[in-house]
């Protein structure tokens, strides 16, 4: 199929840039290539990073076609070998009714294994389990001279761990073989609190945490004064077989996530989702929380992807889409923590979404995003009435507390904040060059944010 | 390349010395902003303007640029691109207002107030469109002004040019909206700057600052048209249709 020229934007909807699209199965990845020109090219998922990693305005846009049925486990290890376009929603399909899960999910379900690696994802058991890479035990790589390569922990680990959070942008990430963990269930066992402000919510994290496998906590982003970060903590792991009523015992690994509604492809007007109705709807969730429950049993879709139960949930926000800030700040800077959520609350902003959640240690990875400390994640409306005075102002208070963003979020922030939040950034370029010095893999957060520079 | 909220990291001003122009510059600049290329016929003046500019954190690039030269606007396009990569945004400022009625001018003048705000315009805004559809991304900024709505004739050949020029934006517009490049016609009222000094003001009079407010809020909401301020997009819808003999005799300074 000849490649087609589209707008493309990430998931937040926001900056839509032009490329030629392409969608190759993994042999056909090096004949595609041969279109390149100028402007370069990039691998994209399914766009779920929010801001601009996944276009290349300008260039070639590949998307890896790939079935979860090639995927391949080895029992006796606990790993699967599975094609880089295949989705976690896809793989978990085959994989869970055989009694295993993947290491790490992030909050949706509908991103790919390549996308996973590249942006070094976590989820709720970072501070026990790590990100995405640390459960990588090998990745088949394409390289820009035209190389297949197979890197790993062991094998070439410089460009291994340059490649993990590397943003796609060392080469063509065409299977991984992952370490996946057992489960005896297919629920969740998970036990959820509501705690009335933010001190309460950091001391019961701090204490509790280590107790269990995922952690998370929803903050109502629009409380103020005494209620600020008056949240909902919710706390669990993988059911074990006694847990289940003897009804779900007889199928103990059944999974069938569905969506139950898509919004419709027309935006609702700008406006109708306000600071009104997102207050509304997020006191509402608060009230709706138990106090205190113990070992309710959940669905993994329930419990992991909430948000994927509404197909294209990203509309809601109107045309001008949304942006969400992730930031994380040290163990110790929790005043700058709070600022930020307070800047947020008093700035008014329809924010459905914040989520707070404690990072354990950093992985080897030089652009990996995580490090100890606590990570903060707020959706906003792009066309809020001064934003970007504002996270230009939040992103100083950040760096200075010795914090950085999440380039698989980020859509706002400069190249300066990057090289004072990533301070390993000229060593990843370092390696990034070697592999590709003539500039092949090229994207609109690589271009915004001067990764390749 | 733009952010999300809009804020341009390359901007590239035709017609450097622009009060409009700069004032849209300065609204336009943000944390985000790398790069500012004024592009003058007047190197030196430019640098005036430049210096206003300045401060840490932002390169500020005076070039020279004839826009009465189309047949150097292709390369003058080129090498900025060279130099600092992406375009953002683009504003075509440049223009000349001349003197008096059309019968009262030299042939010659108008032939070359023609070149300079129409076919020069044309040209460096085509050039610049190519540039924007290669890189699959960018805005152009377009001053036209309202004198093109309904040409006066106390300055018919601006007028004409203006009109041509805004009607030749708007069909580049469409064009190009299937490749991720915005275009957008501002179409001012009579502004106090260096160009009107000295004029005598007509209703609604505004200044560069509140032209750039307004095209700075377009620009994030993708419009395909802007006026300033906004209430002459009622008062000309009005005035478009007047008949010839009132229209003559209206006070519109």
């Amino acid at each position: 199929m000849p490649p087609q020229r589209r707008p493309l934007t990430g998931w937040g909807l926001t900056s839509p840039t032009v490329a030629d699209l392409v969608e190759v199965p993994n042999h056909e990845v090096p004949a595609a290539l041969k279109e390149v020109g100028q402007r370069g090219a990039l691998v994209r998922g399914l766009g779920r990073s929010y801001g601009d990693a996944a276009q290349n305005a300008g260039g070639l846009v590949l998307r890896l076609l790939g079935a979860a049925h090639q995927s391949v486990i080895d029992p006796d290890r606990g790993t699967v070998t599975v094609p880089a376009g295949v989705s976690i929603d896809d793989l978990l399909r085959v994989i869970v009714p055989r009694g295993y899960f993947v290491p790490v999910s992030p909050g949706t379900r509908f991103v790919t294994i390549g996308g996973a690696i590249a942006s070094d994802i976590h989820g709720k058991n970072h501070h026990g389990e790590g990100s995405f890479g640390n459960h990588v035990e090998s990745i088949t790589m394409l390289l820009a001279d035209g190389s297949h390569v197979v890197v790993g922990p062991v094998e070439r680990p410089e460009l291994f761990w340059a490649t993990v959070g590397g943003m796609g942008l060392t080469g063509v990430i065409l299977d991984a073989t992952v370490r996946l963990i057992p489960i005896e269930t297919s629920r969740m066992s998970v036990d959820t609190t509501r705690i009335p402000d933010l001190d309460t919510l950091l001391a019961t994290m701090t204490e509790g945490d280590q107790n269990y496998r995922y952690s998370v906590a929803w903050i109502d982003p629009q409380a103020k004064g005494r209620s600020l970060g008056r949240s909902v903590l919710s706390r669990g792991d993988h059911a074990r077989l006694e847990q289940l009523c003897p009804k779900d015992a007889i199928g103990p690994l059944v999974y069938n996530a569905k969506q139950m509604v898509t919004m419709p492809p027309l935006l609702l007007p700008n406006g109708v989702i306000n600071h009104g109705t997102v207050a509304a709807f997020n006191e509402l969730w608060y009230r709706k929380a138990p106090r205190h429950r113990e070992g309710e049993l959940q669905s993994i879709a329930a419990f992991f992807h909430p948000l994927d139960m509404v197909g294209r949930w990203n509309r809601i926000y109107g045309t001008r889409g949304m942006l969400q800030y992730q930031i994380v700040v040290p163990f110790g800077a929790e005043d700058t923590l709070r600022t930020v959520v307070e800047r947020f609350s008093a700035s008014g902003s329809a924010s459905f979404l914040a989520v707070l959640k404690r990072f354990g240690p950093a992985s080897l990875a030089p652009l990996s995003f995580p490090t100890p400390g606590w990570t903060l994640t707020m959706d906003v409306p792009a066309g809020t009435a001064g934003l970007g005075d504002l996270l230009h102002s939040l992103d100083r208070l950040v760096l200075d507390a010795g914090g950085r963003h999440y380039l698989a979020k980020d859509a706002v922030t400069t190249p300066d904040a990057v090289r004072r939040g990533y301070p390993r950034l000229a060593e990843w370029k370092a390696i990034r060059d070697s592999v590709d010095p003539t500039g092949m893999w090229q994207s609109d957060l690589s271009r915004r944010l001067g990764l390749t520079d | 390349m733009d952010n999300a909220v809009g804020e341009p990291q390359t901007l590239l001003l035709l017609g450097g010395t622009s009060d409009i122009g700069l004032a849209i510059v300065r609204e336009l600049l943000s944390p985000a902003a790398r790069t500012v290329v004024l592009a003058c016929r007047n190197v030196e003046s430019g640098e005036a303007s430049a210096a206003g500019l300045r401060h840490s954190g932002l390169t500020v690039d005076v070039v020279h640029f004839d826009g009465s030269r189309p047949d150097t606007h292709e390369k003058f396009v080129a090498d900025v691109a060279e130099r600092h990569g992406d375009i953002d945004v683009a504003i075509v400022a440049f223009a000349q207002l001349g003197e008096g009625e059309a019968t009262s001018r030299s042939v010659a003048e108008a032939a070359a107030l023609t070149n300079l705000n129409f076919t020069g315009a044309v040209s460096s805004t085509i050039a610049v469109a190519n540039r924007l559809r290669q890189q699959g991304h960018g805005s152009i900024v377009v001053l036209s002004s309202v004198a093109g709505e309904r040409v006066r004739p106390a300055n018919a050949v601006y007028g004409a040019s203006k009109a041509g020029f805004d009607g030749f934006a708007q069909g580049l517009g469409d064009e190009l909206a299937g490749e991720g490049i915005h275009v957008m016609v501002v179409r001012p009222g009579f502004v106090h700057s260096a160009m009107t000094e000295g004029m005598k003001p007509a209703p609604f009079a505004t200044t560069p600052d509140k032209v750039a407010l307004v095209t700075a809020k377009g620009l994030r909401q993708r419009r395909r048209i802007v006026w300033a301020p906004p209430i002459l997009r009622v008062v000309f819808s009005v005035l478009r249709h007047v008949p010839g003999p009132v229209w003559r005799r209206l006070p519109l300074g």
